[in-house]
């Protein structure tokens, strides 16, 4: 099956998802450009985290559908080889080494699968790979999440908090790593509470409040429709908004 | 199918690297060897044994599986962005525990009877102490992975497991035997046989015992079921009771693993 380049890589129609009586995402509406940085941003308890597990399969809808680079969302988890996903926090088992971490998600893509070593290197991060996870700093941890994340070439990258833990070096690489894997076109979903980093990194915006889609465009149409010209003044004008 | 071997293999790999799985499988063998040494024969070494594997083994199922489970969340939440089926991960995370597990009691116990000769001495009952064991391994790991996938909260979670192992092991005999006073009066026999199945310690006791010829020791249930079967047909329903103990737990497990919200 050959994707519609020209279509969105996200598309989200109608998705509710209700923990107990409680509506985290009621009837939300989105679409994300292939090829662009998105930030999804909004106040705690807004249903990024849940709309994130949505995209992934880590959580059901209740209702709505997702479809991702053309292919819907079920339990059929063939649309996920075109994901690639860092976590907030560490990920691996603890006695496994970093080096049977990425063999073991290599196994878990198969033969075919093209491989991307380069974050390995940018980070200096081979003998460290020796250790095994639990004798890892919280920053190396994090920088293997994000070597998991790119090591398959993903046409979609959905970082989680990607800066989390990284010291300034391994930031200023992450970040270096996103802006050329977005021109060789790969599309990228980001959160961070950070948004001055996501400023820099990010196309669009994706405002989430209520479980609903509040703004969703470029960050210079954000700029102009708030009349404020830094994103976390932008996002401070949407919430104020949101609450009056 | 392969996947899920794969990552049975990295669970494997991890557990097998822990240093309680280590120290589980020295105390069975500091365990037996005293046992032989203090006890005598095999037969008599073997019969102390049942009663320490009858506790122990569904207590250490029920804790670390669930404390496995919930530590392995995140790793969870990973594994399950790529491109794996919700079963395969499941069958990995069951058998990568409990592999080490059951493997772990199997060579504590295996080796110390072997090597003092309990093999020739009582080889059946070595075989069904061994069976027995490694098959709670699996009953209560089921278990301990249907408690941490229907409870959230890790200390919750924790709780139920020690709740479940008071119920196996104390209580449900107990409440067991409370009944039947309170009923003395009634036909109790065949409801017994049935209230004995769902307790799986109690099918596990009553499996050793009967290779003692012993039933009458397992409380007043096991009486009812040697009398009732008598040793040989007794040792094959509850091995067939044991069994379904086994898959109905990892059935509902799995249930629960692929409708989860993680």
């Amino acid at each position: 099956m050959t994707a519609d380049l020209s279509s969105p890589m996200i598309e989200i129609a109608g998705l509710t998802k209700r923990f107990d009586r409680t509506a985290v995402l009621a009837g939300l509406d989105a679409s994300i450009a292939r090829g662009r940085v998105t930030a999804l941003v909004g106040p705690n308890a807004a249903g990024k985290s849940t709309l994130l597990k949505c995209l992934l399969g880590l959580a059901r809808p209740d209702s709505g559908t997702i479809h991702i680079a053309g292919l819907r969302v079920t339990s059929d988890p063939v649309y996920r080889r075109a994901i690639g996903y860092m976590p907030q926090r560490a990920a691996f088992p603890e006695n496994l080494t970093g080096e049977e971490a990425i063999a073991l998600l290599r196994e878990v893509r198969g033969p075919g699968a093209a491989i991307d070593f380069e974050l390995i290197e940018r980070f200096g991060l081979a003998r460290e790979l020796r250790k095994r996870v639990h004798a890892m700093s919280g920053g190396t941890r994090q920088k293997l999440n994000a070597v998991a994340a790119y090591l398959f070439r993903p046409s979609l990258l959905i970082l989680d908090e990607p800066s989390a833990g990284l010291d300034p070096v391994a930031n200023a690489i992450l970040k270096q790593k996103i802006l050329d894997t977005k021109q060789r076109g790969a599309t990228h979903l980001i959160t961070s509470h950070v948004l001055s980093e996501l400023e820099e990194l990010a196309d669009d915006v994706l405002f989430v409040i209520d479980g609903g889609v509040r703004f969703s465009g470029s960050l210079d149409t954000l700029r102009h429709a708030t009349g404020e010209g830094r994103l976390e003044r932008a996002v401070g004008a949407l919430m104020a908004g949101a609450a009056s | 199918m392969t996947l899920a071997l794969r990552l049975l293999a990295t669970g494997v790999r991890d557990v097998g690297r822990r240093r309680w799985l280590l120290a589980y499988g020295l105390f069975y063998v500091a365990l037996t060897d005293a046992l032989y040494r203090f006890g005598g024969t095999g037969a008599r070494t073997v019969l102390s044994l049942a009663n320490v594997v009858l506790s122990l083994v569904p207590l250490v199922s029920l804790l670390f599986g669930t404390m496995y489970l919930y530590h392995a969340r995140e790793f969870i939440q990973m594994i399950l962005a790529q491109p794996v089926s919700r079963r395969a991960v499941f069958i990995g995370l069951y058998g990568g525990l409990v592999i080490p597990l059951a493997g772990s009691f199997l060579i504590g116990v295996g080796i110390p009877l072997a090597w003092h000769g309990a093999l020739s001495d009582a080889p059946v009952a070595v075989v069904v102490t061994l069976g027995t064991g490694m098959a709670l391994s699996l009953v209560f790991t089921g278990l301990a992975f249907v408690i941490a996938l229907a409870f959230h909260d890790r200390a919750v979670g924790l709780g139920a497991a020690i709740l479940a192992w008071l119920t196996a092991t104390v209580l449900y005999d107990g409440l067991v035997l409370i009944g039947v006073v309170l009923l003395r009066d009634y036909p109790l026999e065949r409801p017994l046989i049935a209230v004995m199945l769902i307790n799986p310690v109690d099918l596990g006791r009553i499996l050793l015992l009967l290779q003692f010829d012993l039933g009458a020791l397992a409380g007043y249930t096991g009486a009812v079921f040697e009398h009732f079967f008598g040793a040989a047909e007794g040792s094959l329903w509850s091995s067939v009771a044991l069994l379904a103990w086994i898959v109905a737990p990892w059935r509902l497990g799995l249930r629960q693993f692929v409708r989860k919200d993680f």
